[in-house]
């Protein structure tokens, strides 16, 4: 069929060109594929892909301070936030017109939320001055300026004006400097002042602990892993269960059986003094802080690590040993050079596991974490349901992933993705 | 070579017992002298213990009871990496994640062979295996027979003087395995290398060897050459395990002159050469190679006994011809006539005498 | 025989007038709440008799009062309120109230006078502290410690809290400003009605900080009202803040070795809010039953499962004995003459208006 047009493209026999012939009969195929997997698609997209899309989209948004103060923030156009004047009476009385009409629908609060976020101590200054021009006359009470400041000296601060201004967009890279220590002054991007800088400390201590939690299920569980891919069948389903048994378990009953171990009174401080290591008045701190955490999520995580190790140990035949020892290799050379490389795929798929899954953790920091083991994600959930600053809460959730997906990168140029087995 | 002494023996097994469950041996009193640069299959079905046999001389296995010995020092407690021996797997064993040469260094470097020294070594043996353009690749790169070559040559890159081969042909396809057979022996007799290769292909213990053990039950039933080991089978089992044979049974009449009688159950009567039959009222199993059986009248020789045979198929099959006749009551009595200009082809139903050299068929064990 | 005729059609019309209402009310009431001993002490007080005057009405809750905000304000922009009352703290209360997501009352017309006549503002009085907000109970958080842990001399000051050296041990302190930057700065020397200005100033709260960094390590951060007098159980802390209820049922109803320490207890209040932009019918069942459940012999009731004082002034007087122990409940209100010697006046508009800033720096404060 091919050989009768040399140059041209090449024909069907019905004397369509191949490739569109080829295409119409792949088509109904593609088609039945789709339709199989539309549900899951749709699935993802509902579940995944819109909320993350949704978080995107918050960690910018800023249209509240336009939609709660729209004559302000006109008015102040032509205001110079260098300048060590206030701005002029015009925007004094736009503010008092657009405060009068927030407060009525009780919106002011949520503009003094938004503010307070780049510079606390606003919230106090709106949501007062709230209360009181409610019952002004926005019509005929003049002048705005003195009464305002009368009424909270707030007013009279550059800083408050400034920050409006610089936040009077819709769209605001604020909350991703917040997320990372720093904001957008009059001058351009600053750092924080040293007590509000926290969220560079908490994301490498995440990376920090989670690195550490990684690192100690892939100490643990390479034994166990090796263990389950070389015991007969039966031993080997048994332990199997065992380390499934904790996935049968509620996490959060697990995380309180550590609360009830760890603690100063707890059963492994109980255990020390009885065998006399530790001194009755000298308890091991073992919670509510790094060490709680770290212990607790290497538990929680363990099968998460040792499963895909399994997966990829059971592949190994027991040849390649006995070839490398023939060769001249001790036991441990022999581990070392031949076994060890070949599991490496499943170290690293059970490390991208139980390191994304660390990331990301919250209950169990929060319950045994105390103050100094908890993570980023504690942040993030304290911002989401307590503080509802869902935007500070979104751009870190946002940074968050960023990281995570960096790093992956990251390990995919180093060991290679491919490399990467989960079973 | 067969009945080397002791003394010169490089590898050594004597009563050498194995059993894995306390109950059952594996290997029963075992004893095997080896000379050096010698080439000995191990044959037989699987669960015959030659495999176990390798495991133990590899080190992967310990002897329940008895002594293994190499080059006159006993290695029952030396751990298989001190043993210095080489060995090709049935898989090849090659290390996925490493490149042909690195796979053919590994050897060199945990004996803590100097990088020149190494890298000359690798060339040397993989040009030795034809395989010298392949270094840098890895070996799921590489057909079943290249793989296979990388084994043999990274088994031999050290120098070892014994090498193990457990079923190293068994994956390949039936030309690459006969070529690889060639090749294997030729190298091994230019290296002057001692080799003890596992197989349960006969043709391949047949064509490598110098002398074939042939395992069943834990035990050799037969050590010889390829020749004596075929056409003088010392029992019945070795008989039929090595080639192609036709059986018949009936009872000795009378031995004379190294000729023994026997009348077949169905009462004809034939001559054979006993083997391991002393006495006349014996029950005998005899042998015939289905090449040595005789139809043409002008060929037999004057006097021999004789049996009659139909013809129940015809095969062809090109080199030679493969008839199927019922003698004495069994219907799969075989012979083969080489494809000759003036061959007489069969044809089914025909009626026809056969007969063979009394040497030519063996009284065995029945 | 006139009289009597026309006094039964008055009975008639007194007993069809609740029926004809009921028909314009919703017959499922979602309330919520803290969970607990607090929740089953309002489900014994007034929502089964409730219930049981008002057949085919059913109660539902919601144990979600800690989240309340939170929550509310996620519904709220979702733009389905599905929670009829709220049970929150009155801080709370007012910025929900601020942020219009709590509905305004008229608490004359919306509450019931007490038995003699006072109407419903003079008798909550002060504790009226927002116009979306009815009081149930005035609670305080107060400390409890381990008396056989302490030592020889029991805490009598809250200052002890910062005593380390006197008061080794964990100390468990409620993960939030409020209250806990009061104290810290009481324990620095500020006078007790100079609290607030100072916490109103930068150098104010890194004062305050300041203080609480000197005990910061032996420091268990709690968020739920059961942790302090869990940890106490246990061992874990030597003495720790909760609510004086929560402190009360561990004493008198576990017999645990748990000592009241009433100095500078901070009084606040909790009460029921209905979120605003309620439909009509729903709207009626919540009026109604809030009306029932805060009049004055109710929340009398209450306070017999619970060691909480009533919010009305006319409660007061009805208070009597524990419902199960029997004991009376007065010497363990913290509104007790005994008990409230030195008490911390806690600023509701001060920290409604001030709470974002202060979290902020708190929580930073918390995590480095």
């Amino acid at each position: 069929m091919s050989d009768t047009t040399q140059n041209g493209p090449v024909l069907a026999a019905d004397g369509t060109p191949l490739k569109r012939s080829l295409a119409k009969a792949l088509r109904l195929q593609k088609l039945r594929a789709l339709m199989l997997i539309a549900p899951l698609l749709l699935f993802i997209l509902v579940t995944f892909i819109l909320p993350v899309g949704d978080m995107l989209f918050r960690s910018v948004d800023n249209r509240i301070v336009q939609e709660v103060l729209p004559k302000t923030v006109v008015a102040l156009e032509s205001w110079d936030p260098a300048s060590s004047e206030l701005p002029d009476e015009a925007v004094f009385a736009a503010l008092a017109v657009d405060m009068k009409a927030a407060a009525e629908l009780k919106v002011h609060t949520r503009v003094a939320k938004r503010l307070n976020y780049e510079n606390p101590g606003m919230s106090s200054v709106f949501r007062k001055s709230g209360r009181k021009i409610r019952k002004w006359d926005v019509e005929n009470d003049g002048p705005y300026k003195e009464r305002l400041i009368e009424l909270n000296e707030g007013w009279a601060d550059l800083e408050l004006w400034r920050t409006i201004k610089t936040y009077s967009g819709t769209r605001t890279a604020g909350y991703f400097l917040n997320a990372v220590d720093l904001k957008l002054g009059a001058e351009g991007v600053e750092i924080r002042p040293e007590t509000e800088r926290i969220y560079n400390t908490m994301l490498v201590r995440t990376m920090r602990m989670s690195l550490i939690i990684t690192f100690s299920c892939i100490m643990l569980g390479y034994p166990v892993a090796w263990l389950l891919a070389n015991l007969p069948t039966r031993k080997a389903n048994l332990l199997m269960i065992l380390v499934l048994l904790p996935f049968w378990t509620s996490l959060l009953v697990r995380t309180s059986s550590w609360k009830i171990l760890l603690q100063q009174q707890g059963v492994i401080n109980d255990v020390l003094v009885w065998i006399g290591l530790v001194a009755d008045d000298n308890r091991l701190v073992l919670i509510n802080n790094e060490l709680g955490t770290i212990i607790a999520m290497t538990h929680i995580l363990l099968p998460f690590m040792i499963l895909p190790m399994y997966s990829v140990m059971q592949t190994i035949q027991p040849t390649y040993l006995r070839a490398a020892k023939s060769l001249g290799a001790t036991n441990w050379t022999a581990f070392w050079r031949v076994y060890f490389p070949q599991s490496v795929p499943g170290i690293g798929a059970g490390s991208i596991l139980v390191f994304i899954l660390a990331v990301g953790y919250y209950i169990t920091p929060a319950l045994v974490g105390g103050t100094k083991g908890t993570f980023i994600s504690n942040l993030i959930a304290y911002h989401i349901s307590t503080s509802g600053n869902w935007g500070l809460g979104a751009a870190l959730g946002s940074i968050l992933l960023a990281v995570v997906l960096l790093l992956y990168w990251v390990y995919d140029k180093i060991v290679g993705i491919d490399n990467v087995k989960l079973g | 070579m067969a009945d080397a002494s002791n003394n010169d023996a490089f590898v050594e097994f004597e009563r050498v017992q194995k059993s894995y469950d306390g109950e059952n041996l594996v290997v029963k009193d075992l004893n095997l002298f080896m000379p050096r640069g010698e080439f000995l299959t191990m044959l037989g079905p699987s669960g015959s213990g030659k495999t176990t046999c390798l495991m133990m001389l590899a080190g992967f296995e310990t002897a329940t009871h008895g002594d293994i010995r190499l080059g006159g020092t006993s290695i029952n407690n030396i751990p298989p990496h001190k043993r210095g021996i080489g060995m090709v797997f049935q898989n090849y064993a090659l290390f996925p994640h490493m490149t042909i040469a690195e796979n053919l260094a590994f050897p060199l470097e945990v004996r803590k062979i100097g990088k020149s020294d190494r890298e000359a070594k690798v060339k040397r043996a993989l040009d030795m295996v034809e395989m010298g353009d392949f270094g840098g690749r890895r070996p799921s790169q590489l057909s079943g027979g290249q793989q296979q070559r990388i084994a043999l040559a990274r088994a031999l890159v050290f120098e070892p003087e014994l090498v193990l081969m457990d079923e190293p042909l068994g994956a390949l396809d039936k030309q690459l395995r006969e070529k690889m057979q060639f090749e294997i022996t030729h190298l091994a007799h230019r290296l002057g290398i001692t080799v003890v290769y596992v197989t349960h292909d006969q043709t391949e213990a047949l064509t490598m060897s110098d002398r074939v053990a042939v395992f069943e039950d834990g035990r050799i039933q037969q050590l010889a050459p390829p020749d004596k080991l075929y056409e003088e089978p010392q029992n019945s089992f070795v008989a039929q395990f090595i080639g192609e044979n036709n059986t018949l049974e009936g009872v000795v009449k009378e031995i004379s002159n190294g000729v023994a009688l026997v009348q077949l159950d169905g009462g004809e009567l034939i001559d054979c050469k006993p083997i391991n039959v002393t006495k006349p009222g014996e029950r005998t199993r005899v042998s015939i190679r289905p090449e040595r059986v005789e139809y043409n009248k002008e060929r037999l020789t004057e006097g021999v006994h004789t049996l009659k045979a139909e013809v129940l198929e015809f095969i062809y099959m090109g080199d030679i011809f493969r008839t199927r006749l019922r003698v004495a009551g069994n219907d799969e009595f075989i012979i083969k006539t080489r494809n000759a200009p003036d061959q007489v082809r069969l044809k089914p139903g025909q009626q026809i005498e056969i007969g063979w050299l009394p040497e030519d068929c063996r009284a065995l064990d029945a | 025989m006139k009289m009597t005729k026309l006094s039964a059609l008055a009975m008639t019309t007194a007993l069809i007038a609740p029926a004809a209402f009921a028909e314009d009310m919703a017959n499922e009431l979602t309330l919520v709440s803290w969970g607990g001993a607090y929740q089953d002490s309002q489900n014994k007080a007034y929502v089964e008799p409730y219930l049981a005057a008002n057949e085919g009405v059913s109660a539902v809750w919601d144990e979600s009062s800690a989240e309340a905000v939170a929550k509310l304000r996620a519904m709220n922009e979702a733009g389905n309120v599905t929670w009829d009352l709220v049970d929150v703290v009155a801080s709370d209360a007012m910025r929900l109230c601020d942020e219009g997501l709590a509905a305004e009352l008229d608490h004359d017309a919306d509450l019931a006078a007490a038995p003699d006549g006072t109407p419903a503002t003079e008798d909550f009085g002060d504790l009226l502290v927002s116009e979306c907000f009815v009081p149930q109970i005035v609670y305080s958080t107060t400390f409890g410690y381990r008396t056989d842990l302490v030592g020889a001399e029991a805490p009598t000051s809250v200052c002890d809290i910062f005593d380390l050296a006197k008061f080794p041990g964990k100390r468990s302190l409620q993960k939030r400003p409020i209250d806990n930057m009061e104290w810290a700065l009481y324990c620095d020397g500020v006078a007790k009605d100079e609290i607030y200005d100072v916490l109103g100033t930068d150098e104010g709260v890194t004062q305050a900080l300041n203080k609480l960094d000197s005990i910061k390590d032996s420091v268990v951060w709690w968020s739920a009202g059961a942790e302090t007098p869990q940890l106490l159980a246990d061992g874990e802390v030597v003495m720790g803040s909760t609510y004086n209820g929560r402190l009360f049922s561990a004493i008198a109803e576990q017999n645990q070795p748990i000592g009241m320490l009433w100095d500078m207890q901070s009084f606040d209040l909790d009460g029921w809010i209905v979120p605003a932009g309620l439909p009509a019918d729903r709207k009626a069942r919540a009026m109604d039953f809030l009306k029932f459940a805060t009049d004055t012999q109710r929340l009398a009731d209450q306070a017999a499962y619970i060691s909480y004082g009533p919010a009305r002034a006319s409660s007061a007087p009805l208070v009597g004995k524990h419902a199960v122990l029997g004991i009376e409940m007065a010497p363990h209100m913290p509104t007790d003459p005994a008990n409230s010697g030195n008490v911390h006046t806690y600023d509701y508009e001060w920290w409604a208006d001030n709470r974002d800033d202060l979290d902020a720096k708190f929580q930073a404060w918390l995590l480095q």
